[in-house]
């Protein structure tokens, strides 16, 4: 009975989601073919308020100028079975992941263990925060200077992006556990190990994926302008630099529609990385599930 | 079930305390603050105690002292003859032979129920994880759990979330159960069921219990004796046997000697919250 619902309510999360899109499709095509209609003379009242404004009246401001979604759709029909177009996914998941992994690596450990020593809190507290507040774009020509390969220097951004959000997450996740939790776990004779392997992990679990999804999110934002400015690692030849970088050269090249089936592609990617990423975290925080 | 003779053998040799003019005065900052103020108080073995007094009074602060939560100023508290904390050692050592349900339970929400009732004996090594997870099962299907082992706490309702902590609370064979107002937050329908259950697994094991109230009638209708204490600083106030014969239901509540009980206590823990009451504003 409850799967039931369960699906029900599924069916119709999906039917919004389908209807949303297709609005956003249609406004965007009329909007972007407003060359047409908007020469037309029932719309004189809006070419004169668009001139109101001292834009251009031949079409809408800022949509008009946007590839049409039908146009989009052609190029994106155009590119997806080249394998440079496939090449640039894959480059962009690999940093993405590389850095990622990375991030999750170092920083669980690392933040659990200023959580839980206050020492280590005291000595590394200062220097992690005053490293924070540094972008990690701004990292790109140090990290380019500092890594043997571009690859590596691109991980090494991506990897800043999620670091310090997952152990931002790490540190606070453990340290709001209940203290009743410990006392309770002490009373009934757990070693300071079971403690903190049955009580201090799985009370920051939740936390962990929590950070671990927005510090996904900002690597996807990170790669994408490293690869754009680093010029996408120039020994895999032009189209072979990541999705970033595929946007860059579209842009260079005049190609808009490509630069939209880019963006798209970015978007896609970054929604399937989190919904992995959710998964995930709905896996391993089981007991979340039920409320 | 064996376990409950072979307990019940034990109620004379197990839980018994013992709390000698204990002080606890806290001292934040130069500004002291006596919480418990020369404190003497002896619960027998198997007894049910119940402490009444106003919220913040310094119940708690008792408790913690048993626990081995928190430290003690002076005075000295024995279990069974043993220190377990004194001036010399003012923090007793936290252990199974007494456990605490705590007021909004601290069952861990990521474990299973029947996880969180196999906890203590398998961290103290007592059974295997195998002869525990029998065990639990047991001792969950005699408090009325069947059916909700697998359950997260989080998807059963607070009446079952606290009967299985204590019933987690017993796994570990404690000499003392500490209950620190465990039925706060439940609705008073829910609560005499609680009240009920908990004397039904008190009868199947015989163990101590030192149980924070500021409810009267949970005291009177689940204690052997009740101890008012006086708000802040905490001390004794009034010492009541309650004279009505266990094993007890509820139709006790509607009896003459409780109605008598009670009438005879209230006007000392009215005063004591009254007090306590005008302290708060004067602080606030």
């Amino acid at each position: 009975m409850a799967a039931g619902g369960a699906r029900r309510i599924n069916a119709r999360v999906v039917t919004h989601g389908l209807v949303s899109i297709l609005i956003f499709l249609v406004l965007w095509e009329v909007g972007s073919r407003s060359k047409v209609w908007l020469a037309w003379d029932a719309f004189g009242p809006l070419r004169d308020l668009i001139a109101a404004f001292g834009l251009k009246t031949h079409y809408l401001p800022w949509i008009g100028a946007v590839p049409a979604p039908s146009a989009v759709f052609k190029a994106w029909m155009g590119v997806i079975d080249q394998a440079g177009y496939w090449q640039s996914w894959y480059m962009s998941f690999q940093r993405v992941l590389g850095g990622f992994v990375a991030a999750m690596l170092i920083g669980i450990p690392y933040g659990l263990m200023l959580a839980v020593s206050r020492t280590a809190h005291g000595i590394n507290f200062p220097v992690f925060e005053s490293l924070r507040p540094i972008p990690p774009l701004a990292w790109v020509p140090a990290s380019i200077i500092f890594w043997p390969t571009q690859e590596l220097a691109i991980m090494f951004i991506t990897f800043l992006g999620a670091f310090y959000t997952i152990v931002i997450n790490v540190v606070g996740g453990a340290k709001s556990i209940d203290g009743r939790f410990f006392q309770a776990a002490q009373s009934m004779g757990a070693s300071k190990w079971d403690i903190f392997k049955r009580i201090v992990l799985p009370g920051t679990l939740p936390s962990i994926m929590v950070g671990s999804a927005v510090g996904m999110g900002i690597t996807w934002e990170v790669v994408v302008a490293a690869e754009m400015i680093s010029g996408g690692g120039s020994q895999m030849g032009g189209s072979g630099g990541g999705l970033g970088f595929f946007i860059w050269n579209s842009y260079v090249g005049g190609s808009y529609e490509q630069i939209v089936v880019g963006m798209i592609s970015i978007g896609i990617a970054g929604y399937v990385s989190s919904e992995l990423l959710r998964s995930l975290g709905t896996y391993v925080t089981p007991w979340l599930r039920v409320r | 079930m064996e376990m409950t003779k072979s307990s019940g053998a034990e109620v004379k040799t197990r839980g018994h305390i013992l709390i000698e003019d204990v002080v606890k005065v806290y001292d934040p900052e130069g500004a002291a603050v006596m919480a418990v103020d020369h404190c003497s108080l002896e619960i027998e073995a198997g007894e049910i105690c119940m402490i009444v007094g106003p919220s913040g009074c310094g119940k708690t602060t008792l408790l913690n002292a048993i626990a081995g939560f928190h430290e003690i100023t002076s005075g000295r508290i024995l279990l069974d003859g043993e220190v377990l904390c004194s001036a010399q050692k003012p923090r007793a050592e936290p252990g199974p032979d007494r456990i605490v349900v705590f007021q909004n339970g601290a069952l861990f929400p990521w474990k299973t129920n029947l996880e969180n009732v196999v906890f203590g004996p398998v961290m103290q090594g007592r059974m295997t994880k195998a002869e525990a997870l029998d065990r639990g099962r047991a001792m969950m299907a005699d408090a009325g759990l069947a059916g909700v082992e697998h359950n997260y706490p989080g998807e059963v309702s607070s009446g079952m979330r606290r009967r299985v902590e204590i019933v987690r609370a017993l796994m570990n064979n404690p000499a003392v159960l500490l209950l620190d107002e465990p039925y706060r937050a439940l609705d008073s329908l829910t609560k005499s069921v609680m009240h009920e259950a908990l004397l039904e697994i008190y009868y199947k094991n015989k163990v101590t219990i030192f149980f924070i109230t500021h409810d009267l009638e949970e005291a009177i209708f689940l204690g052997h004796r009740v101890a008012i204490m006086t708000t802040r600083p905490c001390k004794p106030k009034k010492l009541l046997t309650v004279d009505i014969p266990h094993p007890r239901d509820y139709s006790v509540l509607t009896s003459k000697r409780f109605r008598e009980l009670m009438q005879e206590t209230s006007e000392a823990v009215h005063e004591e919250a009254r007090k306590a009451f005008q302290a708060g504003e004067r602080e606030g």
